[in-house]
């Protein structure tokens, strides 16, 4: 007989191969990062933080062996399931290139795959995400803290407005107090008030009944008497609800994205907005329950719209800033009103708007936005020579110009220049540091 | 049934397991293996995992214990999102050839499956490997957990020290050689015995404790006078044409530093160690597939398993020994289990039933009676294209209706060369038996020239079958591998054979 045991392995500690993993994902670092920048372009936003699905060219984790070249040279080979061939047949090739046998027939390792495909967890997804971006713990990052005031429950007190009586308090202590001064019920004075119309209907009534109808209306007498000073409802049994304010965290926030869809905006110029709303969004996620986005483009007109007409079908027309500030004033009114959201205005543009326009915007954003609002990102998307030119932040174009003599009334209103994509993330951690003066 | 034996009580009868179930039924399967079969094996270790670790042992070479690399991880994404889209199912079992010999088995298998799985590693698996002469000849049973859990810690020791970079670099390039890093015809060495580890262990103490940073921009400064002149000595003592790439460089490479040889050398003793299992697979997983398939049957003729059972087993059984045909979009190649289950059922027909046909064709075991020894003899003595090459009845061919054909890159057409009829039975049989002929497959590659006096040039060549050239791509990505290894110009010429 052999000896032999049986081991429970299922304890162990799982994930033996993590260390792998990270290997191989350092080791395809490269294509991983692109492919999750194309699939940037491809998710919406609200998606970007769920894993994904990534396919990377096989080129950097290729595992390279000697092997024949396949289009060369003569060989055999046996394949089972014959139906009508016998020795001496022959067939024609397929012609080059129309798919060789079955599909990835024999491909060991490495040249018969193309791509490779697997899936990123959430956390791997981020951290490629924020990589190029060098995020520095993002998360941790806080806002000011954003408070309102909810009227919260606070007890009972003895005086208050009618609206906010408590009924049921009221009338138990009603109900105890005419219990306690024995008040007399009105049943108890209808069923003496029976009986003395009853005696009042006898013709001629005898001793007895005189003596005892006497003695009803003095009883009655009595009871009224009493009545009068313990009355149904004193104005010492009422109570009312007490309501204190207590500063809340609002946990909603609504983020309004305008931007310039003219013809001046480009692909490359909407790709960079659009990984800057990202960010913003989901900085915002970390830190609100709930977070709903505003899509505003305008023209020379402005209109709500979903995220996909947002960032993908153009629209002609000239350039009129402060169009999207109306409707974003408009929208926020109708839907979002200003105590219940913390409201976050993010306006990528690639600074040209009508002349005199910008004018209005600063009025606009200096009378009615920025009062409401929790903060306001202008980002100005640049061609890289331009940013050159404009390396002076005095200068720019003219929305820029405007907004940077309005800026320093405003603490929480920012503006910067991007042409990058790893300008973004700098930008943005300078944008939401804790204190100006930390980031400065 | 009929009336032949008193039934035996039934091991179990529920779908699931319990140890008390695995060991009763084990017992069961052993006493078939043994006593009937005769079947001679090493010592039994099951272990049981869940599907995630059978994952992860899958990405590593069914390894328990293995180095880490982004290769792995790769394969580990690969499988494990195939597994999790339902694309690929998961092995049932993986087993190691090692003494004890170990099986895995996962714990989401019913108990029949369990029972499967046991007859078909811990015996089938089990005896294979422990009685062919390939695997007895090259591999080292004894020595390769030890040596894994070696080369782990080493490999890991050296990322520590020299970088994680380092030591990728070292094993990428190892890793594009392994199939060229097999002695395929003289014995390879034994697997580094406890006192050789032992002092290689007490050379990385000894580093670690003299370490001298200025040493490190001094190639070859750590080895020891010693230990260069064993190593030199060795080279001198190959015989060049060397077909074994990862030997000669491991031995002969003017730039590698000792731990750097000694990751070569791993990379190599692993490759070896496969190397057996490359050229056994029709064999080694049909001896297995057909030692659960008797031993299942027998099980059921004794009464031990239900009815229930048997058909949950035979619907396993057959989806493992099906086999698409070419026109099939399922077809991939010839499945090895249903081709070496195949030839191993028709081997015990022809010992016990067998036709005039057989008769001329195996005349030494046709009618024999005597199967389980034949059987026994071939599992001992053949690896996959000899086994083919002497086992491989018409019977068999007929069944799959085989047929041969020739692929001439000049030409504009392919050839039917032969089918499962009388004038092509030898045909097709010797085709496929080629067809498991790794030498036909892999390159023949060797070392035929290295300049160590003067400017250390390498000089390898491919030797053209057929006309059967090399990929260019990966011959140039390899080659640059040989170059990181080699550190000097590595040329590569092909000559017709």
């Amino acid at each position: 007989m052999n000896s032999f045991h049986f081991i429970d392995r299922r304890k162990n500690p799982k994930g033996k191969s993590l260390g792998n993993r990270q290997r191989f994902l350092k080791r395809a670092k490269a294509q991983i990062k692109e492919a999750v920048n194309k699939s940037l372009r491809e998710r919406s936003m609200k998606e970007i933080d769920k894993g994904e699905k990534i396919t990377i060219p096989s080129k950097s984790t290729a595992e390279p062996r000697f092997s024949h070249d396949r289009d060369k040279g003569a060989r055999e080979a046996v394949h089972p399931g014959n139906k009508e061939f016998s020795a001496g047949d022959k067939i024609k090739k397929p012609p080059k290139g129309a798919g060789r046998g079955k599909g990835k027939e024999a491909s060991d390792s490495g040249e018969g795959e193309d791509s490779f495909q697997f899936t990123l967890t959430q956390d791997e997804f981020l951290d490629i995400f924020f990589e190029d971006l060098e995020l520095p713990n993002l998360v941790k990052r806080s806002l000011k803290e954003i408070k309102s005031y909810a009227y919260k429950r606070a007890g009972l007190t003895v005086a208050g407005s009618p609206t906010n009586m408590n009924l049921i308090r009221t009338m138990r202590n009603a109900h105890g107090r005419r219990l306690a001064l024995k008040r007399p019920s009105t049943k108890e004075m209808n069923e003496l008030k029976e009986r003395l119309f009853e005696l009042e209907k006898i013709a001629s009534p005898s001793e007895e009944e005189i003596a005892e109808k006497k003695a009803i209306l003095e009883k009655l007498e009595g009871m009224e008497k009493r009545r009068r000073f313990t009355p149904y409802i004193d104005p010492l049994d009422l109570r009312f609800n007490a309501y204190e304010p207590t500063p809340v965290e609002t946990t909603a926030a609504v983020m309004f994205c305008l931007m310039d869809v003219s013809g001046s905006m480009g692909e490359r110029e909407k790709d960079l907005a659009k990984r800057f709303y990202m960010l913003l969004y989901l900085f915002l996620k970390r830190r609100y329950e709930r977070v709903e986005v505003v899509f505003i483009r305008h023209t020379h007109h402005a209109e709500e719209v979903d995220e996909e007409t947002f960032f993908y079908s153009r629209q002609s027309g000239g350039t009129v800033v402060s169009t999207a500030l109306e409707k974003m004033l408009e929208v926020q009114r109708d839907r979002f009103p200003a105590h219940e959201w913390n409201i976050y205005v993010a306006q990528a543009s690639d600074g040209f708007t009508q002349s005199g326009d910008a004018k209005r915007c600063v009025e606009m954003l200096g009378e009615e936005v920025m009062p409401i609002s929790q903060y306001y990102a202008y980002i100005e998307i640049l061609d890289e020579r331009e940013l050159e030119v404009f390396s002076d932040a005095d200068s720019g174009a003219e929305l820029w110009r405007a907004y940077r003599s309005f800026a320093p009334q405003w603490p929480n209103f920012a503006q910067t220049r991007i042409a990058r994509p790893q300008d973004i993330f700098p930008v943005f951690r300078e944008l939401f540091a804790r204190d100006k003066k930390e980031a400065a | 049934m009929s009336a032949t034996a008193e039934k035996l009580p039934l091991i179990y009868n529920e779908a699931d397991w319990d140890f008390e179930t695995l060991k009763r039924a084990y017992d069961a399967i052993e006493d078939i293996g043994l006593n009937d079969l005769g079947l001679d094996v090493y010592a039994n270790q099951i272990e049981i995992i869940s599907s995630e670790q059978m994952l992860d042992a899958y990405s590593s070479h069914g390894m328990p214990l293995m180095y880490k690399h982004w290769s792995f991880g790769k394969h580990f994404a690969r499988d494990q999102m195939n597994y999790q889209k339902g694309y690929s199912g998961l092995a049932y079992e993986i087993v190691i050839n090692s003494n004890p010999c170990i099986a895995y088995l996962m714990e989401e298998n019913t108990m029949t499956m369990q029972a499967l799985v046991m007859a078909h590693a811990c015996f089938g698996h089990n005896h294979f490997f422990k009685n062919n002469y390939l695997f007895r000849q090259w591999t080292d049973a004894d020595g390769i957990l030890p040596y894994l859990d070696f080369s782990k810690k080493y490999i890991a020791k050296c990322e520590d020290e020299y970088g994680a970079e380092e030591v990728e670099a070292v094993l990428d390039a190892a890793h594009s050689l392994m199939d060229q890093g097999v002695f395929r015809y003289n014995r390879p060495p034994r697997l580094s015995d406890a006192d050789r580890l032992a002092r290689i262990a007490a050379r990385i103490k000894h580093e670690e404790t003299n370490f001298n940073d200025i040493w490190r921009t001094l190639p070859n400064s750590e080895e020891p006078e010693d230990e260069k002149e064993e190593r030199q000595a060795e080279v001198r003592n190959i015989q060049l044409p060397e077909e074994n790439l990862l030997y000669f460089i491991e031995k002969a490479s003017p730039i590698l530093r000792p731990w750097q040889r000694e990751i070569v050398r791993i990379v190599r003793n692993i490759g070896q160690y496969f190397y057996p299992q490359k050229q056994t697979k029709v064999m080694n997983e049909g001896c297995a597939t057909f030692v659960h398939h008797y031993i299942m049957n027998e099980l059921y003729n004794r009464g031990q398993i239900s009815e229930g059972a048997i058909m949950e087993f035979l619907h396993s059984h057959s989806s493992v020994v099906f086999q698409p045909e070419f026109d099939d979009p399922r077809y991939s190649g010839i499945n090895p289990y249903a081709l070496g289950f195949a030839m191993m059922e028709d081997i015990k027909r022809i010992c016990e039933d067998p036709s005039g046909e057989d008769r001329e064709w195996f005349p030494d075991i046709a009618g024999s009676n005597d199967w389980r020894n034949v059987l026994k003899d071939a599992w001992a003595n053949y690896r996959d294209e000899s086994f083919i090459l002497q086992y491989l009845s018409p019977t068999v061919m007929r069944h799959f209706r085989m047929f041969a054909i020739g692929d001439d890159s000049e030409q504009s057409h392919v050839e039917i060369e032969a089918i499962h009829d009388d004038r092509g039975f030898r045909k097709v049989r010797q085709a496929l038996s080629a067809m498991y002929d790794l030498g036909m497959h892999e390159p023949n590659i060797q070392v035929v020239g290295a300049d160590l006096e003067g400017d250390r040039t390498l000089q390898l060549r491919h030797t053209v079958h057929n006309g059967r050239k090399l990929n260019e791509k990966t011959a140039a990505a390899v080659l640059t591998h040989i170059e990181t290894l080699w550190g000097y110009e590595v040329t590569m010429d092909e000559e017709d054979a």
